[in-house]
């Protein structure tokens, strides 16, 4: 490795980390340290969350040829600001008829379980807050529990669109849990490691220095991003997979009974829940924290991982601007029907890139050419399935 | 192929992103308190008095105090107060003037028949749509001073209309004239008649 690893930028957040531990004794450092790390990480995101939402409505209007909010600040950047106050000073509603424990901790649980999630993220070349050896498995689990907190809600407001909601998220939950984890088994068969600081090191090496080995350059590795970005939208409910909260349908879905700072939570939540599905892309698929090119690594690690995950998040915010919302049959069509084989598929050309890993150089493009093969067969063929007899639609009365 | 409706959606918000930063005429907003649209010329909320010139507005008001806007109000919106004394009006002729005249622009419904049966057209539809106030009873009670404005203004609303009237008004202070220029020669030329024939 280069010296540009170990530079001064590299290590600054952990030597400011240290200098803040250090006014304290030696023996409650750990627990500081600890402290520090959900701290920062609060604080990252909380500010990532603000602005998130004022970039998703700034983009969303340029999308639809208007400017988005304008009138808070300079180009409305404390439009934030604004949200949380009114969010704050508005009304705290409970219905009478709701499980007044449940209703109150739905919102809680939610938030606590969704920022779980980010303990276990390599965010730069020495900032794991917990590296854990099964930290994927852990990251499921945490993010699978927010469905939890969905339907405590749900059941918790007595209403029957919250209730409707509930049991449109747990479905969604169940339908798309799998594919998610189908098209992550492909990245730990490869880099031989539930840990993601370990898959990341798995996907640190440059073919002539400048094309990196992310996973999401290999044919198995693609189709997996692929459908890990389909099913992260499901798990995160959003667009256009908000179906528990689809407002043309079910008013605010879950959420109808909440107000004020509860509601802010839930929307809180959703959007951790986003930016930590967003990083676990980018650590298994995108390579992490690593620099795309070997000269570029004079760049600090932390500043590749941000500029990738915000990549990512913008892709999210333009798929929303773009994509209509899906019918419940549609939705669960497309995970039994499509996403499940497709990722099948996919661990089987991994598994088959793993076997040729060894192969020789002529055999290499062989390799390659097999393993699209197999994917492109097995999407063209399932997406035939998956629509046949379903259209193009035929307008009989209208003027064509 | 299965899927590429998804990416040409993709491609058409894109292209719209991308659009509404070098290409003005896709951004169709107006920001409305920096920038106002021009209103159509139909437009019309509220009434107000013309007047002549925008030096002496009080002066030069077209209104004559007749009060048939006041009786014709259907909801009664219009108040006026005659004067005792009289002033040379837009034709010169000496008349009468409101030394009141309210509308209480609460009650007004926008009706346009005070303009309608205003034979002076001395009261015009206005377009002042910002008209909100904390006080809801006199914020709202619109005096003379603040409803008299110059017959330049009412060119910018409305016109059309305003150049018909300038116009019929410029041919009815013409044809005064003339009347009285033969009156004034008929005089001259006939002697004074004599008074009733003794009986």
């Amino acid at each position: 490795m280069t010296p540009t690893t170990d530079s001064f930028l590299e290590r600054a957040p952990l030597l400011l980390r240290d200098w803040i531990s250090g006014f304290f004794p030696a023996a409650l450092r750990g627990v500081i340290n600890d402290l520090i790390a959900i701290l920062t990480i609060l604080a990252v995101f909380g500010t990532l969350f603000a602005f998130l939402t004022l970039a998703e409505r700034k983009i969303l209007g340029r999308i639809q040829n208007r400017p988005g909010p304008n009138r808070t600040g300079p180009f409305g950047l404390l439009q934030p600001f604004a949200d949380g106050i009114k969010m704050l000073t508005k009304e705290d509603i409970v219905p009478r008829a709701a499980d007044q424990l449940l209703h109150f901790l739905a919102p809680v649980a939610l938030v606590a379980f969704s920022l779980l999630t980010f303990a276990v993220i390599p965010y730069g070349r020495h900032l794991v807050p917990v590296d854990l050896d099964a930290g994927v498995l852990y990251f499921f689990a945490a993010s699978a529990s927010t469905e939890l907190a969905v339907f405590m809600a749900g059941w918790a407001s007595h209403n029957k669109y919250s209730l409707l909601a509930a049991m449109r998220a747990l479905a969604q939950l169940i339908s798309y849990e799998l594919p998610l984890l189908l098209s992550i088994v492909p990245v730990v068969l490869a880099a031989g490691s539930l840990s993601p600081s370990g898959i990341v090191a798995a996907q640190g090496a440059w073919t002539l220095d400048v094309l990196p080995h992310w996973y999401v350059f290999t044919p198995w590795g693609f189709a997996g991003f692929v459908i890990f970005l389909v099913s992260a939208l499901a798990e995160s409910n959003r667009s256009p997979f908000d179906l528990p909260e689809a407002e043309s349908e079910l008013v605010a879905g879950h959420l109808t009974e909440y107000s004020g700072f509860k509601y802010a939570l839930f929307f809180m939540a959703e959007y951790f829940g986003m930016c930590a599905l967003s990083s676990l892309g980018v650590t298994l698929f995108l390579g992490g924290w690593q620099a795309p090119c070997a000269f570029l690594e004079f760049i600090p690690s932390y500043a590749w991982f941000g500029a990738k995950l915000l990549g990512l998040l913008l892709g999210f915010i333009w798929i929303r601007a773009t994509l209509p919302r899906l019918r419940m049959d549609q939705l669960m069509r497309f995970a039994w029907k499509f996403l499940v084989p497709l990722s099948l598929a996919n661990l089987g050309v991994a598994a088959l890139w793993r076997l040729g890993a060894g192969w020789s150089e002529p055999l290499q493009l062989v390799r390659w050419a097999m393993a699209i093969a197999i994917l492109a067969t097995a999407f063209f063929l399932l997406g035939r399935k998956l629509s046949s007899g379903f259209g193009p639609r035929v307008y009989r009365y209208a003027p064509s | 192929m299965f899927g590429s409706g998804l990416l040409q959606g993709l491609a058409v918000t894109a292209k719209n992103f991308v659009g509404s930063f070098h290409d003005p005429k896709r951004m169709v907003t107006t920001e409305y308190p920096e920038q106002k649209t021009k209103l159509p010329e139909a437009y019309r909320n509220f009434p107000f008095l013309v007047a002549e010139t925008a030096e002496d507005p009080m002066g030069t008001l077209r209104c004559v105090a007749c009060q048939i806007c006041e009786k014709e109000c259907p909801p009664q919106c219009i108040y006026i107060e005659k004067s005792k004394d009289k002033k040379p009006d837009a034709t010169g002729k000496m008349q009468i003037y409101p030394t009141v005249f309210d509308i209480d622009t609460s009650v007004c419904m926008s009706c346009q028949i005070c303009v309608e049966v205003c034979p002076f057209d001395a009261i015009e539809m206005d377009q002042v749509f910002e008209i909100a106030t904390a006080d809801r009873f006199n914020g709202l009670m619109l005096r003379k001073e603040q409803l008299t404005k110059p017959n330049s203004y009412f060119h910018e609303i409305h016109p059309n209309d305003a150049r018909e009237i300038d116009a019929r008004l410029a041919a009815d202070r013409k044809a005064a004239e003339e009347k009285a220029r033969a009156a004034a020669a008929a005089k001259a030329a006939a002697p004074p008649k004599p008074s009733a024939p003794p009986p």
